[in-house]
């Protein structure tokens, strides 16, 4: 198939153009000063890091990105304008010792992460072949994620483990979805308290 | 839609242009549905309310119905001026109608018309749409923010509410037919309503038909449509977060919400409504016109073609139903609209959902007369798949490439004898397509065992 040569300059391409925005964005976070313009670049920025998952062939993750991380911060923007905006278009201002404090663990992380990244033997050169089969056994994938979830690893199954142990993650996950529920109910009743008090006050 | 670009580069057009073509092809073409089906629809709904109240509608423009008359508006809508109101964040407000359109707009790239006729055949299409569906509201957000108007900022937060809160009953409806198909891709999900109309996931059981009522509620609520549209509430809200926005940008709030309209609807006729098999199979079974029974290209092509016409066809009956009952029904208030989500439709979709799950367990078998399923795969079947497999020496290793299995108790090794078939005009053979589809089937369609 001829499509192969090319469609890896334009994967390079399409790579390089969302790790831009991606990037772009994220700044734009950072220097904006309007709460909701922040959210916005939030979200643009976040949107084009689903384009890189989906770019790799990660459509389940990709859209869970666009779901969760998106949608997310979608509603962490409605609570942000509703709940703290006493005026329009309010702008943070930030002051100096954050930015050094922030430019400090920002830098410290940074290098820690390219440290790490840089050591990993494989990503030093492009290796078209694994991410030609990454991509091509991606049909699987969602089956994969929701088996291994229960417990069924198809990755392991060379591994006699499986039959004896089957430990998966649906116990971690109902934990943390539980702990979500009692955060959110906490939420709620905070908030109702607040008004409550408003009311009383009167 | 790969052929699109090897055509081109046969024809020793330059590559970077056959891509760039190649991914222009499919955009232009939803596009077009959607500015399109917006012109249609808007000259639909204000003829079927003409109709309604008692009244002609549009007569005058483009001969005997009016149907020039959304041209007209649209001309008229461009010619205007484009005014940014001085309190309003002008950046925001400018962006805010482009980000509901392209929401609405990137959802359409996952939707398959056909078998092989989409955008991007992604695994998780049912999931992608959701997920960008939900993106829209954030333009509507945008906009009631960045308009500096206390209307505008009303609107946007009532839209906020509603839908963030009518996504958790969709997303129960539409797991549902994903449990029973045992699969997110659509076009899969598609394929295993072939047949006759009893062999809609609608008519699955009686929890499937009730669902599919619920999802349609919910459908109408999460684009924003009467009697949920409290966000650009006339009576109130002047017009909800459009109030400050004229022309072309104006407009273009409007082909998003057509286009999500449209959306939602394709989604029904795929879930539920057979997708893009009509209801008496002339094509796969009469004719023999598809590719597992080793048609030629054209006539698959042909087949395609009516199943593409098919579905759109569904689904703008779905926009006309929605149509309908927003001309029907008053507006509900903001409670009534939480009570209709949080006490009608988030128990009723879990008690389906719930009971679905309980037909596939017990009942498979009394689903109604069907032709045989497609893939090989038993729709009560795949549940047992994987539980079976674990134990048993059998088991195939995933191959990482995830080439056809050979394994001989499943339908999927017929798919050597389809591939050897005479090749499309289009370069490729269709039925490589379906092989495709085939071992996109993943996991159930090989370990199932008889």
């Amino acid at each position: 198939m001829t499509l192969a040569v090319e469609a890896i300059a334009w994967h390079q391409f399409f790579f390089v153009m969302f790790a831009l925005l991606t990037c772009g964005f994220a700044l734009g976070v950072l220097f904006s000063g309007n709460i909701v313009r922040m959210a916005f670049y939030l979200v643009l920025s976040l949107a084009s890091s689903a384009g890189l998952f989906f770019l790799a062939g990660a459509e389940f993750v990709g859209a869970m990105q666009l779901m969760i991380y998106v949608g997310g911060t979608l509603v962490l923007l409605i609570f942000g304008v509703m709940l703290t905006a006493q005026d329009r278009f309010i702008s943070l201002k930030t002051p100096a010792g954050e930015w050094v404090i922030s430019l400090v663990i920002g830098g410290t992380l940074l290098s820690l992460l390219l440290a790490a990244a840089f050591r990993h033997e494989d990503w030093h050169t492009p290796n078209p072949e694994a991410a030609k089969q990454l991509t091509q056994s991606n049909a699987a994938d969602t089956a994969r994620l929701g088996l291994s979830l229960v417990g069924v690893r198809p990755d392991k199954l060379e591994d006699d483990k499986l039959t004896a142990g089957m430990s998966g993650y649906l116990f971690p996950f109902i934990i943390v979805s539980v702990h979500l529920l009692v955060v959110l109910v906490g939420a709620a009743y905070m908030a109702r308290a607040k008004k409550r008090a408003a009311t009383t006050a009167r | 839609m790969q052929t699109i670009a090897d055509l081109l580069i046969d024809w020793k057009v330059w590559d970077p242009l056959a891509h760039v073509i190649r991914a222009l092809v499919p955009c232009v073409l939803i596009i077009h549905l959607v500015a399109v089906g917006a012109l249609i629809f808007i000259w639909l709904e204000r003829k079927i309310s003409g109709r309604i109240q008692d009244r002609l509608g549009p007569t005058r423009v483009g001969g005997r119905f009016g149907w020039l008359q959304t041209l007209a508006d649209g001309i008229k809508l461009i010619a205007k001026e484009d005014i940014t109101p001085g309190d309003a964040d002008a950046m925001l407000f400018r962006i805010a109608p482009y980000v509901s359109f392209a929401a609405s707009f990137a959802a359409w790239l996952a939707m398959p018309f056909a078998v092989g006729w989409s955008a991007l055949d992604i695994n998780v299409a049912v999931f992608f749409v959701l997920a960008v569906l939900g993106l829209e509201v954030f333009g509507v957000i945008l906009a009631g923010y960045a308009s500096g108007s206390k209307w505008s900022l009303f609107g946007a937060m009532r839209e906020a509410a509603q839908v963030v809160s009518y996504e958790v009953p969709l997303g129960l409806c539409v797991v549902i037919p994903v449990f029973i198909c045992g699969t997110m891709n659509l076009t899969t999900i598609g394929e295993m309503q072939q047949g006759f109309f009893t062999n809609w996931l609608i008519f699955h059981d009686p929890f499937t038909f009730c669902i599919f009522w619920v999802y349609l509620t919910c459908g109408v609520a999460s684009v924003n449509r009467a009697p949920f549209d409290l966000a650009e509430a006339e009576s109130e809200l002047v017009a909800g977060f459009h109030t400050e926005y004229s022309g072309l940008r104006w407009s273009f709030f409007f082909m998003a919400e057509y286009g999500s309209m449209l959306l939602v609807s394709a989604l029904a006729v795929i879930l539920f409504l057979g997708a893009w098999h009509g209801p008496i199979p002339i094509f796969s079974q009469f004719l023999g016109w598809s590719a597992t029974e080793g048609a030629h290209p054209i006539q698959i092509y042909l087949a395609s073609l009516v199943g593409c016409a098919n579905l759109i066809l569904k689904a703008s009956l779905g926009v006309i139903v929605m149509i309908w009952v927003r001309w029907t029904l008053p507006r509900l208030r903001i409670d009534q609209v939480m009570t209709t989500c949080l006490k009608y439709c988030v128990p009723l979709a879990s008690f389906c959902f719930l009971g679905a799950l309980a037909w596939q367990a017990w009942l498979p078998k009394m689903t109604p007369a069907r032709l045989p399923a497609p893939f090989g795969i038993d729709r009560g079947a795949v549940r047992e798949a994987w539980v079976k497999k674990q134990v048993a020496s059998e088991a195939v290793p995933p191959t990482p490439d995830n080439s056809v299995p050979a394994t001989p108790d499943t339908e999927l090794s017929k798919t050597p004898e389809t591939s050897a078939l005479p090749p499309s005009l289009t370069g490729r053979p269709v039925t490589e397509k379906r092989a495709d589809v085939m071992a996109r089937a993943g996991p159930f369609g090989r370990e199932e065992s008889p």
